[in-house]
């Protein structure tokens, strides 16, 4: 079960150039609206926030909520304008954060 | 033979609920559940149309994973840029879907996720801009099952 | 509540029999380039004595967007899996201290082609063995450990690392190994036979009426290629067996253990009916 988050960002750019950015993680979204076989609700289980920073400013961020898919994937753009780093993280209902970072040269 | 249709209608729709929720919990939203979120986000401003894109597919091959984009005609600069994206599903059983929030360094304000359809729905996207102006596109999304029940 | 059932049960079995295929669409004219490198063989001439003109794969009776998120090796969640089995692969377990990679070294070498070229004939138990079962032989024999349930554990990821080493690589059996032909026949009797309390074959949707839909599902030629495969409708990686058993159980049939003699003469006849695709695994379906 443990999430090595999937992320895709360019190595490098030119100053200003806008990227894209893809993300995705495994986990299971449990949705909170479904029932087990003796027809008590499976608690709700979810990614509820993604967030991307870079150099330490907000980028992107998503509130979630149980409709998005199982898997989340999330792609969105940045405007680049120097070279540094890129935090990703994922909040999981129970407290527990997956994270990971990807580097990028701009020049 | 109208009795055994509808027979088989109630049997079918109940193969695809079980199927895509397992069994809902909760009723499903309304339209109505839809349009006070998106007054929550407006407050009193008007609500636009243009400015904003929702794609989405005519027909989902299955809804438990349904492929969607936003996108917002914006110059993301530090005084003017999109603050928010918030998706919304009519025929769900909770209306809330997700919320992309975008700054100026986003450069764009485009984001794409996949998305859980109970059922044959209108999908609503609602921009709000910095300056507090908010825009709103919608999409019907036929949600197919498959071809046994199975 | 019983007796409606069976009411729609009868009705849902007079109208496949009578009505239910309807409206030729037949496959996408679309082409599976996989993040813009690789090309994949989804169309291609049949083996002889394939009873089809054309073998064509189920990527071009899905959506656009079900073939857009084949088509990126990112976005495609089976590749969740990949990842998963690549770590198993590199994993010691049992009492040898050893993991596949201990013997096997690197995958992309050393199971290239591998996927493309299963199941094989085993002199050992005089049947054919296919990627799930040679994964439990290997841990039984060489690593002293147990073998892997059906579906559990890491059978599908593993299954799933392995076959992708040969993406893209065409689809080619020797069935001249062995007993191959026997099971080959075996297998083949099993596509064609009726079964179920809708009395379907194999045969009935993936050969007769491929191309049309039955209810809102567009039939394809059922060809193997792309197994273990991301289902949308589980959101998971699905094996062979699996969607064996889900489509025999469709037609309301008892239906065949997993790894049975039933179903591993099934896998080598589809398999051989999908000669000359490329693997697909992961592939991405409805």
């Amino acid at each position: 079960m443990s999430a090595k988050p999937r992320v895709k960002v360019p190595k490098t750019a030119a100053a200003g150039d806008i990227i894209t950015i893809k993300t995705l993680v495994k986990h299971t979204m449990e949705s909170g609206q479904r029932k087990d076989k003796e027809g008590n609700v499976i608690p709700r289980k979810i990614i509820n926030k993604f967030a991307c920073e870079f150099n330490g400013n907000p980028v992107f961020s998503a509130d979630i909520d149980p409709a998005v898919a199982s898997n989340p994937y999330f792609e969105f753009k940045a405007r680049v304008s120097e070279s540094g780093t890129f935090k990703f993280s994922w909040t999981d209902d129970d407290g527990t954060v997956i994270d990971t970072e990807k580097k990028i040269e701009v020049s | 033979m109208n009795l055994q249709r509808r027979k088989l209608l109630g049997g079918t729709v109940g193969i695809a609920t079980v199927g895509l929720l397992g069994g809902a919990a909760n009723a499903l939203a309304a339209p109505e559940d839809v349009a006070a979120a998106i007054k929550a986000i407006a407050g009193d401003a008007e609500i636009g149309s243009g400015m904003i894109t929702l794609t989405a597919p005519e027909i989902a091959e299955n809804g438990n994973s349904v492929p969607i984009s936003v996108s917002v005609d914006s110059p993301m600069t530090d005084d003017d840029y999109v603050a928010s994206v918030s998706i919304y599903a009519e025929g769900n059983p909770l209306p809330e879907v997700v919320t992309f929030n975008f700054s100026p360094a986003s450069g764009v304000a485009s984001a794409s996720t996949r998305m859980r359809l109970a059922q044959t729905q209108n999908v609503v996207a609602v921009a709000k801009m910095s300056n507090g102006s908010v825009f709103s596109d919608t999409r019907n999304v036929k949600v197919t099952i498959g071809g046994c029940g199975g | 509540m019983k007796k409606s059932l069976l009411v729609s049960s009868l009705f849902v079995a007079t109208a496949l029999a009578h009505v239910s295929f309807s409206a030729m669409a037949g496959p996408a004219d679309d082409k599976l380039v996989i993040d813009d490198e690789l090309e994949i063989i989804t169309r291609t001439a049949p083996a002889e004595g394939h009873p089809l003109s054309e073998v064509i794969s189920g990527w071009h009776y899905r959506t656009p967007e079900t073939r857009a998120l084949e088509a990126d090796s990112f976005q495609n969640p089976g590749m969740l899996g990949v990842e998963q089995g690549e770590e198993i692969w590199n994993t010691v377990e049992g009492t040898e201290g050893k993991s596949c990679a201990s013997c096997h070294d690197d995958a992309a070498v050393s199971m290239q082609g591998v996927g493309a070229s299963y199941p094989k004939w085993d002199a050992d138990s005089g049947k054919p063995i296919n990627i799930e079962l040679r994964i439990n032989k290997c841990r039984v024999e060489n690593m002293g450990a147990e073998p892997y349930k059906f579906d559990k554990d890491g059978q599908k990821p593993l299954t799933a690392f392995i076959k992708h080493q040969s993406l893209g690589t065409p689809v080619s059996l020797d069935l001249s190994q062995g007993d191959m032909q026997k099971w080959w026949e075996q297998g083949k009797e099993t596509y064609y036979r009726r079964t179920g309390q809708l009395n379907l074959s194999c045969a009935s949707c993936h050969e007769q009426n491929q191309g049309k839909y039955i209810r809102a599902d567009h039939l394809s030629q059922g060809n193997v290629n792309g197994f273990p495969t991301y289902r949308l409708k589980q959101n998971n990686l699905i094996s062979l067996h699996n969607r064996f058993r889900g489509c025999i159980r469709d037609t309301r049939a008892e239906f065949p253990d997993a790894f049975s003699d039933t179903l591993m003469g099934l896998e080598v006849y589809t398999t051989w009916r999908g000669t000359g695709l490329s693997v697909e695994t992961p592939a991405v379906r409805q």
